[in-house]
């Protein structure tokens, strides 16, 4: 009798979280639909919901009329280039913190994180201006250099936390067999801190991939990524809603996909530790 | 075995790191200072001269500073307690066992990864769109008049578009934080007849707590400087009404030109942000004595 009331409980209660669940969902899901409907559908009332001719159309004509895959491929190219780079500064700086401590070396850290607390307007004005003086405006050398110092604190800090689980014994035993330090970090440290600094690459890409302040100010049509293209929807004369939720769809798809795996990694570099 | 020469590779194996932060943060924040000192216009080069604090108290007493600021801290302390709230109740629910849990719990995640510019335009055309949006809709066919968001609600939709975003943050911190619950302490209490009020009060909640002021901190530091989302919807208006304080350096830099005014702007930003970042970097610091 009361193992029935707790099924029964149980069920009503599933049902309720989903209702919540689907509804915080709800403007993602009604972003898909809108891309397959025509303009005309997009913006009928009432909103059609399953009952409307599916089109692949929009995906078709945001190629055709913006180039959508050169902004694409920007978005590709700063993402991954900056994580990329942040790597070849922050894996030996992780390694130095990890294995070689001194006295400062907390301080150290502390300092970096410190850094990603500075809010970007701070230094808005004199980065915009000399971006304008060296011709690094609209390029994509320049925005990749600024998406890898903006996440590079993290990244250092979240290789600094996957290096410390490894015991340096077995560093040190490589280093008694005679290999030298780029040795021991490339065929030693990464091969066992992969999983490590895979997800530390998974969270930058995605951090890199939605920045949406400096991408905003600093690019205008070359290094363009996908955030400024999609802000290029924002503009009054006309509303074309299914494209819009087109080239959204196709902006944020395998963000998610990546986000979907790497939720516990989220919390891990996004908190600095301070949260297990 | 912390030789001398294992420290100096130490150092030099950071240094790059650590200067390129330098170069990045420290040098442009100096900069900054430097040119909210003085009088400089993009569009008069060759003019600047030393102004002392004039800068500051052109923007001190601007009254769109009063405006963006009361705009910042409404539009921060807002979300934060949407998050916070919904994210514990959330959390909670998310901990119970559910039919298809993990599931759910990527529905509910999502909208962290969805881009900012994505986010604002989904939610001002699809939904919040007096006539054709989801939400207009909802209202008429309850009997209701439509509400123009964007014209006389600016700033609440641009909390609710926020908010959507950094909810899953505050739900993903505190659910994990609820995982490392002592199963058997909530048991006990159960054993002594405390009831799930009780519970939560006196169990859970002290337990959060930390993760809570994580979530408050971290959260703060980025909603300070909320951008995109106000940049390609409202554009800081109607008027003044949704201008924040990063809108409004934005505008006086980029649109104005007044180097030296936005400068001043930058700083006071600078300044805010490390209030909150003081009390953030000591939790850091004594988590990683441990």
């Amino acid at each position: 009798m009361e193992n029935k009331q707790t099924a029964l409980g149980h069920i009503g209660f599933s049902i309720f979280a989903w209702i919540v669940g689907l509804l915080i969902f709800f403007p993602i899901f009604w972003m898909v639909l809108t891309s397959f409907k025509t303009e005309l559908e997009a913006v009928s009332i009432p909103p059609s919901f399953m009952s409307f001719d599916w089109t692949l159309e929009n995906y078709a004509e945001v190629q055709a009329r913006s180039d959508y895959f050169r902004f694409a491929m920007n978005s590709v190219i700063l993402s991954v280039g900056s994580t990329l780079v942040g790597l070849l500064f922050a894996v030996p700086c992780a390694w130095a913190m990890a294995f070689n401590p001194t006295k400062r070396t907390k301080d150290a850290l502390l300092w970096m994180l410190s850094t990603k607390m500075m809010p970007p307007v701070g230094v808005l004005v004199p980065i915009y201006l000399v971006f304008r003086d060296w011709g690094l405006l609209d390029t994509r050398f320049g925005l990749i250099m600024v998406l890898f110092l903006m996440n590079l604190p993290i990244m250092v800090w979240m290789l600094y936390t996957y290096f410390k689980e490894i015991p340096s014994d077995i560093l040190e035993a490589a280093r008694m067999d005679g290999a030298t330090l780029p040795k021991e970090i490339i065929f030693v440290l990464l091969p066992m801190a992969v999983p490590g600094i895979a997800s530390t690459m998974l969270l930058n890409i995605i951090l890199a991939w939605n920045e949406a302040f400096w991408t905003l100010n600093l690019t205008t049509a070359d290094a363009a990524p996908l955030t400024a293209f999609i802000a290029s929807y924002s503009s009054p004369e006309g509303l074309f809603w299914a494209k819009l939720s087109a080239a959204s769809t196709m902006a944020v798809a395998p963000i998610l996909i990546i986000g979907w795996f790497s939720q516990k990694q989220l919390v891990r570099g996004l908190t600095f530790g301070a949260v297990k | 075995m912390s030789t001398r020469s294992s420290t100096l590779t130490g150092r030099i194996m950071s240094a790059p790191s650590i200067i390129a932060l330098f170069l990045w943060m420290i040098v442009p924040l100096g900069m900054t200072i430097y040119f909210s000192f003085l009088r400089y216009n993009l569009l008069s080069p060759g003019m600047e001269e030393w102004v002392g604090t004039l800068n500051y108290e052109f923007f001190l007493t601007d009254p769109a500073f009063f405006a963006s600021l009361a705009n910042t801290l409404l539009l921060v302390g807002s979300v934060l307690v949407i998050t916070v709230v919904g994210g514990v109740l959330l959390g909670l629910m998310l901990d119970q066992p559910i039919f298809g849990r993990g599931i759910l719990r990527l529905l509910v995640i999502a909208p962290f990864f969805i881009m900012p510019t994505v986010n604002a335009l989904v939610w001002k055309n699809l939904l919040m769109h007096p006539v054709s949006g989801m939400f207009a809709w909802i209202a008429n066919s309850l009997g209701f008049q439509s509400i123009d968001w964007f014209s006389e609600a600016p700033l609440t939709a641009i909390i609710i578009m926020v908010s959507w975003q950094w909810l899953p943050f505050a739900v993903l911190i505190l659910l994990t934080a609820l995982q490392s619950l002592d199963r058997d302490q909530k048991e006990a209490a159960q054993m002594d007849g405390a009831g799930p009020v009780s519970i939560f009060f006196y169990i859970t909640l002290p337990h959060l707590s930390r993760a809570i002021t994580v979530v408050v901190l971290i959260e703060t530091i980025f909603l300070l400087t909320v951008f995109a989302e106000i940049f390609v919807t409202t554009g800081g208006g109607p008027g003044l009404a949704t201008t924040n304080i990063a809108f409004l350096v934005y505008t006086q830099a980029l649109l104005q030109y007044d180097i030296g005014g936005a400068s001043a702007g930058g700083i006071v930003a600078v300044v805010l942000a490390n209030i909150v970042a003081i009390f953030l970097i000591r939790l850091i610091g004594k988590n990683l004595d441990r």
